[in-house]
């Protein structure tokens, strides 16, 4: 018995296999990470230009920005069961503050040219460019602004939270919903056109164009880069985050709400928490998705973005990270780049009479909702992926089959 | 009032619209006791658990653990009708002059004196109505009737997730993982917890996947890991063999002294109750019928009444 204690104060608590495996998933997630990166910078500057790397760099810039979008959603609805529907109004609020913050002084008078040139007439990226050098100064000044763009987002769902999150389920979602369609009104009226240009667009900011380094006569670009970085950042916080005591708590809340509670785990503060955070990511995931455009309009922020990413998290599998991240990628590649022909009118030289504008969303219906039908938990369900995971996947496969023949064999008895 | 009683529940009334589930109910939980509820069915007594854990504001009545009220609630508005003058002045502060009174009646001064008497639950505010983790929080922990596990998690989490409450680490420290030692020591506990409970080798199954009798065990571990000194426990036995209640009853008891602990139950198991309550009290369509010790409530005719059905003749 003693031994058995001893033996189990081992702080990991863990068989010496899971041990070792942990171990091979971080070295391994750690070297995949930086495979990634070469590969995503010699994308970004060595490859020649086409007609591939012109589709592969923007789906995989969006598909990373939303991969953050889904991983955030999942956090609220998967992770601690709160419907909400808010997230557009939250990447709205995120991303103008971001455009808002960064537009060089000098551009001002013609961004704002019906608002006399706006309120705000100092740039971030602007101030640490004087002194660090155009590309790292906009490196360092958007960075400094995502944050304020993810922290002005997190402020809003605190004002929001604190009504709304006393209401339950569906309730909930229609709250949220209605919040970001006001978010989205209030950013289109004039009478803060001084500062949000009222219903016209923002542009000239910051963009992921912006971010390189000049060395002499080379100009290195690190759009992609960029992007990637601020995700992983951001979901390595979430995963962090997910994996500790609040974490659990948030499970616990998800599970169920009655017995959390009477386990000392204040459900307000919970709610509150994961929903600040929430939308603090959803803001940052804005401000990137701004800088991925060029240009931003509160009109595109719609209700129909919400559901985009929460169609992205249920095919991922609600309450897992890596589903949602996958299913992102997937999504925007299919959506953006793989079922583009399907509008195009033909198939290479064959002329396809019902192939025109927007039969790809036909299609893209369809796949969805055979997925939805006969993949209900989602990719992913609410595991993780991990190296050895797949490994071990490879590896039982045999055993699968067999498995699945005696089963046959024994329902056909 | 006396030190050694750990819960002090007083006229504590819940009323659903017309129904009145609990009617003036009051009870005391002495330290280190194990102390039963017991009543046929819907007689209320769930009811009182609720009242007592925050899941429920109670119409009328006051709770004090370890002598500091932790709800205290008394009528407002139309219900104030139904118990007016029921002690209505101990559970607020706002004594208001009625216009009525004249400053040398004889009511006026009685309430006066009253108020005086009781200066010691003279609150701010009318109504103490926390949430059930403040009251977990006081350390009062308790187990559900129909057991309510998280499912999706599995036993080494759910024990590990109560202990939440008690950690002092915050969102950054938690996330940045600079709190690892507090962490550490969490999961010590929870292995120890666990350990004590027999259900180590199930620690990575999932909650609901354990037989019922574990599951009943699993709910109580996970009580404890709040750090309890009060433990409430609605029916621990239901569902249970024979041979598992025997156990129960000797777990109850071995916990009870290890961890210092009081404990409420509420049970259906005549046995179980008899042989480990130090007092017991009945209550049968919300209001108390009878209170003693087990032998006595054995032969009370208003129990057996309640329980046979009372002869008309």
């Amino acid at each position: 018995m003693f031994k058995k204690i001893n033996n189990a104060l081992n702080p990991s608590l863990r068989h010496p296999e899971q041990e070792r495996a942990s171990r091979i998933n971080k070295v391994g997630a750690i070297i995949l990470l930086a495979i990634l990166y070469v590969f995503l910078f010699v994308l970004d500057n060595f490859l020649p230009a086409g007609s591939f790397t012109g589709m592969l760099i923007p789906v995989l810039r969006k598909g990373a920005i939303y991969a953050l979008l889904c991983v955030s959603m999942n956090l609220l609805n998967g992770f601690t069961g709160l419907f909400s529907l808010g997230q557009a109004g939250f990447m709205l609020i995120g991303g103008y503050a971001y455009a808002i913050l960064s537009i060089p002084a000098s551009q001002h008078a013609a961004v704002y040219q019906y608002f006399d040139g706006g309120a705000i007439q100092f740039s971030i990226p602007e101030f640490f460019s004087s002194f660090l050098g155009a590309g790292l100064g906009s490196f360092v000044g958007s960075i400094i602004c995502i944050i304020i763009a993810g922290v002005i987002a997190a402020l809003f769902a605190a004002l929001i939270g604190i009504p709304v999150l006393r209401l339950k389920s569906d309730y909930l979602a229609i709250a949220t919903l209605g919040f970001a369609e006001i978010i989205r009104a209030i950013f289109q009226w004039n009478g803060f056109g001084i500062i949000t240009n009222g219903s016209n667009l923002l542009r000239k900011y910051t963009a992921l164009s912006d971010i390189r380094w000049d060395i002499g006569s080379v100009s290195l670009k690190f759009g992609t880069v960029f992007v990637f970085l601020i995700v992983t950042i951001c979901i390595l916080l979430i995963v962090l985050l997910i994996n500790s005591s609040y974490g659990r708590a948030f499970n616990a809340v998800r599970d169920d709400e009655i017995s959390a509670e009477a386990m000392g785990i204040n459900l307000f503060k919970h709610k509150m928490m994961s929903f600040i955070i929430s939308s603090f990511f959803a803001g940052v995931g804005g401000a990137l998705l701004a800088m991925y455009q060029t240009t931003i309009q509160s009109a595109a922020f719609t209700s129909a973005m919400t559901y985009e990413i929460l169609l992205m998290v249920v095919i991922g599998g609600i309450g897992s990270v890596s589903g949602s991240g996958i299913a992102a990628f997937l999504y925007i590649a299919a959506n953006e780049w793989w079922l583009r022909f399907l509008d195009s009118g033909s198939i290479g030289s064959i002329e396809v009479s019902f192939f025109r504008g927007g039969f790809r969303k036909v299609i893209f219906s369809i796949a969805i909702m055979i997925i939805v039908l006969f993949f209900s938990r989602g990719i992913m369900g609410d595991k993780e992926l991990s190296i050895t995971g797949v490994i071990n996947w490879f590896k039982n496969r045999k055993e699968r089959k067999l498995a699945k023949k005696i089963n046959a064999s024994k329902e056909g008895e | 009032m006396n030190e050694d009683i750990v819960l002090h529940v007083e006229n504590v009334t819940m009323q659903f619209g017309g129904v009145v589930a609990v009617n003036n109910l009051s009870l005391d939980v002495p330290k280190g006791k194990i102390i039963a509820l017991i009543g046929p069915n819907g007689a209320g007594k769930t009811t009182a658990f609720n009242c007592i854990t925050g899941v429920y504001e109670p119409t009328n009545g006051l709770i004090t653990f370890n002598g500091e009220p932790i709800v205290r609630n008394h009528p407002v508005g139309a219900m104030k009708k139904t118990y007016a003058g029921l002690n209505a002045d101990r559970y607020t502060s706002k004594f208001v002059l009625p216009k009525e009174f004249d400053e040398s009646d004889d009511a006026y001064e009685k309430r006066k004196e009253a108020l005086k008497e009781i200066d010691k639950y003279a609150f701010t505010d009318t109504q103490l109505a926390p949430t059930a983790d403040k009251i977990t929080n006081c350390g009062i922990a308790r187990t559900f009737q129909n057991i309510r596990l998280w499912k999706s998690m599995t036993v080494f989490d759910n024990v590990l997730t109560a202990k939440h409450m008690r950690a002092k680490q915050n969102l950054f420290s938690a996330t940045f993982r600079t709190s690892i030692a507090e962490e550490n020591r969490m999961k010590e506990e929870t292995v120890q917890l666990l350990e004590e409970q027999n259900l180590f080798r199930f620690k990575d199954d999932l909650a609901t996947s354990l037989p019922y009798g574990l599951q009943r065990r699993l709910e109580i571990a996970r009580a404890l890991a709040t750090n309890p000194t009060l433990l409430l426990l609605d029916e621990p036995a239901a569902g249970m063999t024979p041979q598992e209640t025997v156990e129960l009853c000797e777990f109850i008891k071995e916990i009870r002294n290890k961890y210092n602990l009081s404990v409420f139950l509420i049970e259906h198991h005549m046995d179980l109750v008899m042989q480990i309550s130090d007092y017991i009290y009945v209550i049968d369509f919300g209001s108390e019928i009878a209170q003693g010790v087990p032998k006595d409530i054995q032969t009370n005719q208003a129990v057996i009444n309640a329980y046979l059905g009372a002869d008309n003749e």
